[in-house]
């Protein structure tokens, strides 16, 4: 009874939201099948399929050689953590280089190419609020992500399934959902950052040039210059006393969560690991009495969740900004 | 007796700056129902900013533009939904069909799925692209993109259509098909069509009233042949005139008709200042001394002379446009 009552009512609201935001829906559908049909979306897939898929390959074949010797918990996980000899990339270290590259692709060109291509006049001189065709880019994107995140997740796990024969447990499956979910949320972020770009300029080119170089710098750079910064602020030498090596490293970590890259690869390690108990430097004497053993899975949710909340604040920050810009901005070609 | 008609577009103190450039200047422009109002001035003037804030795509410096007595600053969903907006270099999802494009605005406009069926099929069949609506607009000839342009328009089924350089960069056949089916637009469907160019000819032949546009002001409004009057009463009339054979004889003979102040060359053509009409005494005096007529006409009252006129007195920037103008003139 309660079921059937509560089911008009969220019609009612979705179609409230729906009103309000005239021709968000018309959008989306369009931008979805745009998306999926696209060549760019089926040649970077199959980029990211093949790449996963050699680095799971190599996950299981070293997995196998390993299990045994070592502890059997969360084989699982493993997979999507282990590298092996012959390619020293693990799932998750693929899903973070590559991702930002997926995010990247799917928005340089979301208002500028429509400018380009003199269609955007045409569109915002239908009768739909102007939010809705910035909102509508943004929301298709993130179900494709959605989409094809989730495919990538099920389809290494199926095929761990396979190899293994060992069924996950629940607090796996519980962290490769959230790793999956968190996965999207970084995405979504590079994805808002270069629409953001597709705003600021009016080259496309430009635009996914300005994208790959703060991918690159934010991938590569950031992590050595917050090393050089820190050790710029503390110099630690060998002799350098307990408090001053403390706080060059808490620096340097400090400096480095400002990257989105960061914050990710923190949030995935300590949710695929669940050994993993503290993300920053840790003194002997603090672990003293500590009770070996892994973390369970609201305990290691609750470590990175600073990490979830400054991803999702970047990822609304970006497309507040853009969203501000866009309603301001003249609409001739 | 003359009927007050309804005003569809109205634009009161009209104006827009663009830091300290004044893109339109104070403008006051009024357009009645079912009419075809075309909105001439050179590249620059201010013609798609005015549009842009008639449809509410550009946020106004101060003054109000009315659509159907709707504010377009305050209630741009509703203008959006009477006016038809056909961009110059119109764009289209170049990778979808035709009809696709067209379904797509039709989804925008909250149109279902058979009711959009039914309106694209009408307005494909209307402007010629009945067989081209499956193909992808990528194939698409630039005319051809303006009449899916035009289609697009129709599938919103609006009471205005505001068209930017419609006929730029198209060959004069294509340019004929749409300026009938512009006419068609307004004389049997009744809609009020707002038409900017800077291409006098094409304009001057289906516009009901013209707007001059210099420099973000309405210098000059009405009908061409009002705007004629207006600028040259009590003016020199002029007449341009080219026979067969040319020569000093001719001059001659022009100035022994009455009426007829000065004679000046203008390439091949003469161009006579008189003060009054003058042209059946000089046909008659032609005739009669077997002169082979190639071209007369007044210039008082083409579109030419007036846009030429307008632009000669804002001395400087439109040199240029005054003497494409000119050059337009010779080729009549």
């Amino acid at each position: 009874m309660a079921k059937s009552a509560m089911l008009p009512k969220i019609n009612l609201v979705i179609s409230n939201l729906l009103d309000a935001n005239k021709g968000l829906k018309a959008v989306i559908k369009k931008e979805l099948a745009d998306h999926l049909s696209g060549k760019r979306f089926i040649i970077l897939s199959s980029l990211i399929v093949v790449t996963c898929l050699a680095a799971l390959y190599v996950a299981a074949s070293t997995i196998r050689t390993s299990v045994g010797q070592n502890e059997l918990d969360f084989v699982f996980l493993k997979l999507f953590t282990t590298s092996g000899s012959s390619l020293p990339f693990s799932f998750i270290s693929f899903v973070s280089f590559l991702g930002p590259l997926v995010g990247l692709t799917m928005g340089f060109d979301a208002i500028n190419g429509e400018r380009d291509r003199g269609t955007l006049s045409r569109i915002l001189s239908q009768p739909i609020y102007r939010d809705a065709f910035i909102n509508g880019k943004f929301i298709s994107g993130v179900i494709v992500l959605t989409i094809a995140i989730f495919g990538l997740g099920f389809l290494v796990a199926g095929l761990g399934l396979l190899f293994f024969g060992i069924p996950p447990s629940l607090s796996e499956v519980l962290r490769i959902i959230t790793y999956l979910i968190t996965s999207i949320i970084y995405i979504s972020f590079w994805l808002s950052l270069s629409i953001l770009f597709s705003l600021l300029f009016r080259q496309s080119s430009t635009s996914a040039l300005a994208g790959i170089a703060v991918w690159l710098f934010l991938a590569i750079f950031a992590g050595l210059l917050a090393g050089m910064v820190a050790d710029g602020i503390y110099p630690v030498t060998d002799s350098s006393d307990v408090d001053r090596i403390l706080a060059n490293s808490r620096l340097k970590q400090n400096l480095s969560r400002l990257s989105p890259s960061t914050l990710y690869d923190e949030a995935t390690t300590t949710l695929l690991n669940p050994t993993i108990r503290t993300l920053g430097p840790v003194l002997l004497q603090q672990t003293f009495g500590a009770i070996k053993g892994p973390l369970s899975f609201g305990q290691s949710l609750l470590l990175i969740w600073p990490q979830l909340i400054g991803l999702i604040a970047a990822t609304l920050i970006c497309f507040a900004i853009s969203y501000i810009i866009f309603m301001r901005q003249e609409i001739r070609a | 007796m003359t009927v007050e008609k309804e005003i569809i577009v109205e634009t009161v103190g009209l104006t827009k700056k663009y830091g300290e450039i004044t893109a339109v200047d104070n403008l006051n422009l009024k357009v009645e129902k079912g009419s075809i109002y075309g909105l001439l001035g050179p590249n620059g003037a201010g013609k798609t900013t005015t549009i842009l804030m008639l449809l509410g795509l550009t946020e106004p410096t101060s003054g109000q533009a009315l659509v159907a007595g709707y504010d377009a600053t305050r209630n741009p969903l509703q203008v959006k939904s009477l006016v038809g907006y056909l961009p110059d270099n119109v764009g289209f999802y170049q990778e979808l069909t035709g009809k696709d494009n067209l379904h797509y605005t039709a989804a925008l406009n909250g149109l279902s799925k058979l009711e959009a069926e039914k309106r694209i099929h009408k307005a494909l069949e209307r402007v010629g692209l009945k067989k081209a609506g499956n193909r992808k607009v990528g194939e698409y000839s630039r005319g051809m993109r303006q009449r899916l342009g035009i289609a697009d328009v129709l599938v919103k089924d609006p009471q205005l259509i505001i068209m930017d350089e419609p006929t730029l960069g198209i060959d004069p056949e294509g340019v004929q098909e749409l300026l009938d089916i512009i006419t068609s637009l307004a004389r049997d469907d009744g809609r009020t069509v707002l038409i900017s160019s800077h291409l006098l000819h094409q304009i001057q032949q289906i516009c009901d009233k013209v707007g001059i546009f210099v420099k973000g002001n309405l210098i000059a409004s009405g009908s061409v042949d009002q705007l004629g009057q207006q600028l040259f009463r009590g003016k020199l009339l002029q007449l341009e005139l080219k026979t067969e054979p040319a020569g000093e004889t001719l001059i001659q003979l022009c100035k022994s008709i009455d009426g007829v102040k000065s004679i000046t060359k203008q390439g091949d053509l003469l161009v006579l200042e008189c003060s009054s009409d003058i042209r059946n005494q000089l046909l008659e005096k032609l005739i009669y001394e077997k002169y082979r007529l190639l071209h007369l006409c007044l210039r008082s009252i083409s579109l030419d002379s007036i846009y030429l006129r307008y632009f000669q007195k804002e001395e400087g920037h439109y040199g240029q446009i005054s003497y494409v103008a000119k050059n337009q003139l010779g080729n009549q």
